[in-house]
């Protein structure tokens, strides 16, 4: 329509207006585009630029740390992390926070899947006041935790093990599992469960066989998140170890050495607490967008 | 969802409640005994009621530090929740570059808490440090552990650069949810930026945007690790949060009665602000179905 020849003046008057309309709108989502992008760099470079700070100093040596700013290591080393790789003070608080990581996974994942269940399907007494004391506690300071937790696991015999920090940690995210599992597992539709259960699906075999293929990536997500929240507490994880199961995090804080902090162990060991998350986020990667709502868009 | 109701459903929750109440109740129950008894040593134990509480809510120490964590929490909300819908709707939706932007901008949380500390405080000194070596360069005379105002937007900024992702990613969550139709309507009607972020964008991100602010009020609320490592609670006191205070009183000091009712009273504080935004969560919920329906 719009391309056939104008006949009066007053419509070629018109139809260069909206030409001249879509030419300006073009140029300006042009310009919208290029500052989207120029904020978008700014604010990468703002997380970047911390972590490439501490990447710089792990490659330098000490002298050359104390020695004056450098922009990069100039002369390059690896001395840092080599001392890390095989001194097993080092390396074993990495050991350490993986293991109590992923045992507080499966813990929590394998408890909090039939009570998201539950929470998502059935009414029962007492089911929304149950629901909100969960939540309290994944508000619970750690700090307040921290002296009875202590005396409790010092109690039972479980001071300084990898379970004790992986039990302490289910305070806080068994209920961040059972919230974000709940979103996800209600949004698939009732009429699935009770098919299934006509079928002749007895619970057990229905959970596992239908139910948890059909929120795998809600599955995927909780696990993140509770790598995520596992893997950087330290306030608890610190108080309930002492040498057998320390995490990194607390073997970062002794480095203070005769010659004062040793600061290039400290980026070292720095840098390679960041690489697991890292890794993590690049597996999930294509859920998060999705999964970071909890379920709840 | 319309639920049915069979109490069976208690077999389901039963293994984590024994689970959560085992690193939940039993520890809280402690915290109660100690907070109303004067504790000498194992054997030796005098009740006494309320004074614990009475002392510590008349302490003027903690009221200082309560009021400089309740700051802490306000300021960092309110820089946080605009930069993150900010960064959120110019995240590229598409391609390689949003997931290598996803994975760069969710970097900052999953750095272990005391480690986000070490960065700053290796990106902070005035001697060895990017930040603190360029701003001396340009004449201010940057110290941590000298000026309380450094500390303090040192440690504002150290948490922006923490958590204003959490935000962001939760906003583009909520933004990637929108469909295609709506942005198209809005095209047709020749809405301006403004009007689709308005009346498209915002109202889709309410929901996502309580969560965001529940986690951080709550998280910015019990931070411990970060400004421990970098400014230790100085200079002086003036960064010392409520965390903080609690672990020198109870483990450093010993004092198992005033820090047990601190505890409570710091707990509580808590669960009144998050119970506001739990029923403010579960009401709009509560809209959205009988709108839907």
């Amino acid at each position: 329509m719009s391309d056939s020849l104008p006949t009066t003046p007053d419509a070629v008057r018109k139809q260069a207006a909206l030409a001249n309309n879509r030419r300006r709108r073009k140029t300006r989502s042009a310009t919208r585009q290029w500052r989207r992008r120029g904020l978008m760099g700014a604010y990468i470079l703002f997380v970047l630029l911390p972590i490439y700070w501490l990447l710089n100093m792990s490659f330098q040596s000490n002298n050359e740390i104390l020695g004056g700013l450098t922009l990069w290591p100039q002369d390059f080393t690896f001395e840092h992390y080599a001392k890390i790789f095989t001194d097993s003070s080092w390396y074993m608080g990495y050991i350490n926070s993986i293991a109590y990581v992923v045992m507080n996974m499966l813990i929590s994942i394998s408890v909090a899947l039939p009570a998201a269940y539950a929470f998502s399907r059935y009414k029962f007494i007492g089911d929304k006041h149950l629901f909100f004391w969960l939540l309290t506690n994944m508000m619970a300071p750690p700090a307040v935790f921290l002296l009875p937790y202590f005396q409790l696991y010092y109690t039972v015999g479980l001071f300084d093990t990898h379970v004790a920090v992986a039990l302490a940690h289910c305070l806080f995210n068994i209920p961040l599992a059972v919230w974000i599992l709940e979103g996800f597992m209600s949004s698939v539709p009732k009429e699935i469960d009770e098919t299934a259960f006509v079928d002749g699906y007895s619970f057990p075999r229905f959970f596992v066989k239908i139910f948890i293929p059909m929120i795998s990536s809600g599955i995927g997500v909780t696990l993140f998140f509770l790598f995520m929240f596992s893997w950087v507490e330290l306030l608890l994880a610190s108080t309930l170890t002492s040498t057998g199961a320390q995490p990194i995090g607390s073997v970062m804080t002794q480095t203070k050495g005769a010659s004062g902090i040793d600061w290039g162990a400290l980026a070292a060991a720095g840098t390679l607490t960041i690489l697991p998350g890292i890794m993590v986020v690049y597996f999930v990667r294509n859920h998060i967008a999705k999964g970071f709502a909890l379920g709840r868009t | 969802m319309n639920k049915v109701y069979n109490n069976r459903a208690w077999w389901l929750i039963l293994p984590m409640l024994l689970l959560v109440a085992f690193s939940a109740i039993i520890p809280l129950m402690t915290v109660v005994n100690y907070s109303v008894q004067d504790v000498f040593d194992a054997h030796t134990r005098f009740f006494t009621g309320t004074e614990w509480f009475k002392e510590m809510l008349n302490d003027p120490s903690l009221h200082a530090a309560l009021l400089r964590q309740f700051a802490f929490s306000l300021i960092v909300l309110a820089i946080q929740v605009p930069l993150g819908i900010g960064i959120a709707l110019i995240m590229p939706k598409s391609g390689w570059q949003a997931s290598a932007v996803l994975i760069l901008v969710t970097m900052p949380l999953l750095i272990p808490w005391n480690v986000v500390g070490s960065i700053w405080q290796l990106f902070t000194r005035g001697d060895i440090g990017l930040m603190g070596w360029s701003i001396r360069e340009l004449g201010y005379g940057y110290n941590i552990t000298s000026s309380p105002v450094d500390a303090w937007a040192t440690i504002i900024l150290m948490d922006v650069w923490h958590w204003t992702p959490l935000i962001a990613l939760l906003c583009y969550s909520g933004l990637r949810s929108i469909p295609d139709a709506y942005y198209q309507a809005a095209r047709i009607d020749r809405a301006s930026r403004w009007a689709v972020f308005r009346y498209i964008q915002l109202p889709k991100l309410t929901n996502v945007l309580v969560i965001g602010v529940l986690l951080r009020f709550m998280h910015s609320f019990m931070i411990y690790a970060e400004p421990f490592v970098l400014t230790g609670g100085g200079p002086g006191s003036s960064t010392t949060f409520l965390s903080q205070s609690l672990v020198t009183m109870a483990v450093g000091q010993q004092d198992l009665g005033p820090s047990a009712a601190f505890s409570l009273i710091y707990f509580l504080i808590i669960l009144l602000v998050c119970w506001v935004f739990y029923t403010a969560i579960m009401n709009m919920q509560k809209d959205k179905n009988q709108g839907g329906v």
